[in-house]
């Protein structure tokens, strides 16, 4: 597989990052950044993380089962991550989650048809302080309300 | 500037940066005594620097509360390995958002506290482990780590001193068990975050089975400060042998949430009517919890209690990770219960029985419970289930889940009971929270 140049780049340092004899160290960043790449974890990129840090491709493939940011299908262009833990929860976390899945029209790890949006109701994201928060890909939304949730998703259709 | 306004009250040493124009810049922290603390350990020996944390009395900023200067100690001298050192930058308690600022606002001090106890236990390297969706992190530390490379306070003879260190950064990808020092350790090494038994404990045997220095960001950013203006200094700040300010992290039902660095021993009802601004649309204080998701509750009439270690322990809580959670007259405990134990039971790493299983259990009993199923035997047993959890797994993933359980069904009874006879949730008017 060939990636970008910018990749190749961060892969080589990466490899170099660990202590020799333990490239298996990359396989977890590897991935990931391939992932915000190609759009998800392919049985293409397992083989080939596997080939780059000399383990077997079941060695990938059982840690791609445990992380919850890695993922086999391909999110929407934009992935919108809603938090409802506690905190959030008790600023309205989970109504404003609600509020995008039927803005939406998609559920819990859903892709909208167009592949432009996608929903995930995930756990303590760490804006605790500044709830409830979001994450449009690894971009921070703080304080949100509904309206502002509604300007957000408006602002991203029109990118298209 | 960070995310809210500070308060009066605070008092500033590890965020003393946070409102300067590029305060992440080399160049502003070294205009603003950066790296003056390495320069000092320099010139120490090893026990010197480790005598000077230990005098500071700073204690584990993650959670567990360990004496630091003694973690250090534990390392020991003379190993065939290489050591080294770690930071636990995979904030995820939930309540909890400290680390972030400290890494966005100020990454060279974190850096300087990772050089200095590369110095007191003889590491030569050192990662930082950042959980995956603080990408934006990750390239901040990326430039920091750049930035001290070209102007010589990493790498080869660090600043002539002939000190070595390298330091990387490396992400998680989604598991709040990789917070866990022994899952962090094994994610570090490519494999899934499951926790290692222990004895033997990291400064024997942890990053690659080497003896291993694990701290959290806030533990390794508070040290350029004891050693810069000496242990004692530290420790007066707090209270006896919980030295020092740390952040909290103010969120749920206040009028000014936010992270605040604040005096070890800080009192909780102060810290939630002055710093906070007081219990927001002029609700009562029903509950707080006062370490992050993993403590047991505290109901209002506990809350004059001084916020440091041993007070809070006495409490039959835990000062935890900082994160102070309001909850107003208003909030269902039992929904609070759920969503917690539904948090649990999704991050459970599935390693031990008692704590995959049992978090899967209790979160099915409390969602029933939350949704008027419940029956009056379901609340002993509620606490009877979480009670055998405790100390079954090799992790405290089990105990953190099951703590703030029983404290929820043995503090507020009466609102499990309100559920009781499909009677509809009594705080709520609208909307059930979402259970997917």
């Amino acid at each position: 597989m060939t990636f970008s140049s910018e990749l190749e780049t961060k892969f080589e340092k990466l490899l170099k990052s660990y202590p020799a004899g333990r490239e298996r160290s990359a396989v977890i960043p590897m991935l990931l950044f391939a992932q915000d790449e190609i759009g998800s974890v392919t049985p293409e990129l397992v083989a080939e993380v596997a080939r780059r840090t000399g383990v077997t491709p079941l060695q990938v493939e059982e840690v791609v089962s445990y992380y919850s940011m890695l993922r086999t299908t391909p999110a929407g262009k934009h992935h919108i991550q809603i938090c409802t833990n506690i905190s959030c929860m008790l600023s309205g976390g989970a109504e404003l989650y609600e509020h995008a899945r039927k803005k939406l029209g998609i559920g819990n790890k859903e892709v909208t048809p167009d592949g432009q949006f996608s929903l995930e109701e995930v756990e303590c994201m760490g804006a605790c302080s500044w709830a409830p928060a979001l994450q449009v890909n690894y971009e921070f939304h703080h304080a949100m309300t509904m309206e502002k949730l509604d300007r957000l998703i408006d602002s991203l259709r029109k990118l298209q | 500037m960070p995310y809210n306004e500070p308060s009066p009250l605070e008092v500033k040493v590890v965020t003393r940066r946070f409102e300067l124009p590029n305060s992440a810049s080399i160049d502003t922290y070294l205009a603003t005594e950066g790296y003056q603390a390495l320069r000092k350990a320099l010139e120490m020996k090893p026990e010197e620097i480790i005598n000077e944390v230990k005098a500071s009395n700073l204690r584990g900023r993650g959670g567990a509360g360990f004496p630091t200067g003694m973690k250090w100690s534990f390392v020991p001298r003379e190993s065939p390995k290489p050591k080294y050192i770690v930071v636990n930058a995979d904030e995820g308690e939930p309540g909890t958002c400290k680390d972030r600022l400290l890494m966005e606002f100020d990454p060279h001090q974190i850096i300087e506290g990772v050089l200095i106890a590369g110095l007191a236990v003889g590491a030569h390297a050192g990662y930082i482990y950042i959980r995956g969706e603080y990408r934006y992190l990750i390239d901040i530390l990326d430039r920091a780590i750049a930035e001290a490379y070209n102007k010589g306070y990493l790498g080869k003879n660090i600043q002539g001193s002939g000190f070595d260190f390298d330091f990387y950064t490396h992400t998680g990808a989604g598991s709040y068990e990789c917070g866990e020092e022994s899952a962090l350790l094994e994610s570090l090494e490519g494999k899934r975050g499951v926790p290692r038994i222990r004895p033997p404990f990291p400064a024997v045997a942890g990053a690659f089975q080497s003896p291993t220095v694990l701290n959290n960001v806030e533990t390794f950013a508070a040290v350029p400060a004891i050693l810069r203006d000496g242990g004692a200094a530290f420790a007066a700040l707090g209270t006896p042998r919980n030295g020092g300010t740390r952040l909290f992290c103010l969120s749920g039902h206040v009028n000014k949430p936010g992270v605040y660095e604040l005096p070890m021993g800080f009192n909780l009802l102060r810290m939630i009517h002055e710093v906070g601004g007081g219990v927001r649309n002029g609700k009562k204080l029903k509950a707080v919890i006062p370490g992050g998701s993993s403590c047991p509750v505290l109901k209002a009439e506990e809350c004059d209690l001084a916020m440091d270690y041993d007070s809070v322990a006495k409490a039959k809580s835990m000062l935890g990770s900082g994160g102070v959670v309001v909850m107003d007259e208003d909030t269902c405990i039992v929904k609070a219960a759920m969503r917690i134990m539904k948090f649990y039971a999704h991050e459970s790493c599935g390693w031990c029985i008692p704590c995959r299983e049992g978090t899967t259990w209790l979160k099915k009993l409390l969602v029933r419970f939350h949704e008027g199923q419940g029956t009056r035997s379901d609340i002993p047993l509620i606490g009877e289930l979480a009670k055998n959890m405790l100390g079954r797994t090799f992790c405290p993933l089990g105990d953190a889940a099951a703590m703030p359980t029983i404290s929820f069904v043995e503090k507020f009874p009466e609102e499990f009971e309100a559920h009781l006879d499909g009677k509809p949730c009594p705080f709520e008017t609208a909307g059930r929270l979402v259970t997917a």
